[in-house]
């Protein structure tokens, strides 16, 4: 198999990347405060921890081929649907991963914050938040990973993005088009894993964890 | 209760003539000096920021707030260029309740709120720290309210003691009077009625000695005033001498002898009630 048409076709291949990564944020950027909405409501009122829990996670089991066609009739074609599927996957990881670390700091720290004066939003804001921070990052870090891999079925319903290329190389037998597809995402994806990486890396707790 | 972490379910409590519900809460405790103790240090900051964090909430400029950092941190003996950036997790436990201390203190406030502070600490360190705390609270004057469970920590470090049991006082006095003239059987039994060293070990040895009345003290073997009857027990006995010379600041003021100390550490007679 030729790696000629990944060469041949650098700068279309650049595009749909970016237009991938651009459909891949946006999804991320309306799934993360849908998401930390519902972990605050997890955290703070218990007996919806399990149900909100078990409702990401049912919503995650369903095949995403068979969500993105139950999407069509109501919502057309193109960007929309391909969004909506890709928030509502992302939420599996977002909401386990920030309950996960809210509830993961030590209580007796926060007890501090309030002892010392900090208002309950202070307390979140500079303690419970940067605490939680790595775990709240390897959930967006994973949750942005799996958008990343979906949203080629944007490809299927005109979304734009790699799909287009991916499904194209399917559809006329062309295998260096779908190879060049398939380089262009995985590179797209260990971007991503290492970008995110990298800002976990930098959080003050993980600094101060290393020292 | 007094920085309403907890609300009390009746009655009121003020701190100098002002009701605390009076106050916003938070407001409230940037001005009451916390220390709790698992230290409750914020992990994710540094020594220097975890000192800044009142300072912060009340909007200091910051030189003035990295002023006061250094000057803390010397205070709790912790030298700001060795200590300002490290973090908690590269302290032992001892330097971390010092950060914790220099944090209460860091914003000047009029009270102190210390919640077994050195309970998690071993031996060798908390007595280091309680002589600290003694050293620091006789710079800064002002209002400190201890809890512990240790009766010798509160004898050596207080100059009231509020005895509580089951939520309720039973006997506020001087340390002097809580020993030797305890309220009743549970009073007593803390002060270890039946236990003649630990009674010495609260005892201080200006309780209990003779004035000198004009006569010239032998200065050979002394002991400071505020130091505990079963340290100058140990004295009298590893010297074989018959007396000590008890000083204040260096100035001989009295003498102590076996029968003294015998005579102080006569069990007290709870009043009132009987001992069980």
């Amino acid at each position: 198999m030729s790696l000629d048409y990944f060469f041949n076709h650098l700068d279309t291949i650049r595009d749909l990347s970016l237009e991938h990564l651009r459909i891949s944020l946006t999804a991320l950027l309306i799934a993360l405060p849908i998401a930390l909405i519902v972990s605050v409501v997890g955290v703070w009122f218990k007996p919806a921890r399990q149900p909100l829990l078990w409702t990401v996670g049912a919503l995650y089991t369903v095949p995403s081929l068979a969500m993105l066609a139950f999407l069509i009739p109501s919502q057309g074609l193109g960007l929309r649907p391909t969004l909506i599927l890709l928030v509502i996957y992302a939420q599996v990881f977002l909401v386990r991963n920030t309950i996960t670390a809210l509830t993961g700091v030590d209580a007796s720290i926060l007890e501090a914050a309030r002892g010392v004066g900090m208002t309950p939003l202070q307390v979140l804001w500079k303690v419970w938040l940067p605490l939680a921070l790595p775990v709240i990052l390897a959930g967006i870090r994973i949750a942005l990973i799996t958008i990343i891999g979906l949203a080629i079925l944007g490809g299927w319903v005109n979304a734009g993005g790699l799909g287009e290329l991916l499904f194209a190389g399917v559809n006329t037998n062309n295998p260096p088009k779908v190879l060049a597809g398939l380089i262009a995402i995985v590179i797209v994806a260990v971007l991503a894993d290492i970008l995110l990486r990298i800002i976990e890396y930098l959080t003050p707790i993980s600094r101060a964890r290393r020292a | 209760m007094i920085n309403r972490i907890y609300e009390p379910t009746s009655g009121t409590i003020t701190i100098d003539g002002v009701e605390v519900h009076a106050l916003n809460d938070s407001d409230l405790r940037r001005h009451i000096g916390y220390v709790i103790q698992q230290t409750g240090l914020f992990p994710h900051m540094r020594v220097a920021a975890n000192v800044a964090v009142v300072p912060k909430l009340l909007k200091w400029d910051s030189r003035h707030i990295d002023q006061r950092i250094n000057e803390l941190l010397w205070l709790v003996g912790l030298p700001p260029e060795q200590y300002a950036r490290r973090y908690p997790t590269q302290l032992s436990g001892g330097e971390q309740q010092r950060v914790g201390l220099a944090r209460a203190l860091a914003a000047k406030p009029a009270t102190m709120l210390m919640d077994e502070p050195f309970g998690a600490l071993d031996a060798i360190t908390r007595s280091r720290l309680q002589g600290e705390l003694k050293r620091i609270h006789q710079q800064i004057a002002q209002t400190v309210l201890f809890v512990t469970h240790d009766i010798e920590e509160a004898v050596r470090l207080a100059d009231r003691i509020v005895v509580m049991r089951e939520g309720r006082i039973v006997q506020v006095g001087s340390p002097l009077e809580i020993v030797s003239s305890p309220v009743d059987g549970f009073v007593s039994d803390l002060v270890g009625a039946g236990d003649v060293l630990r009674r010495l070990s609260l005892m201080p040895a200006g309780a209990a000695m003779q004035p000198l009345n004009g006569k010239v003290p032998d200065t050979t073997l002394t002991i400071d005033k505020h130091a505990f009857l079963r340290e100058a027990l140990g004295m009298l006995v590893e010297s074989g001498r018959s007396h000590l010379t008890v000083t204040e600041g260096n100035i001989p003021i009295g003498t102590l002898n076996m029968e003294s100390i015998q005579h102080a550490a006569a069990p007290p007679e709870p009043a009132g009630n009987s001992q069980t």
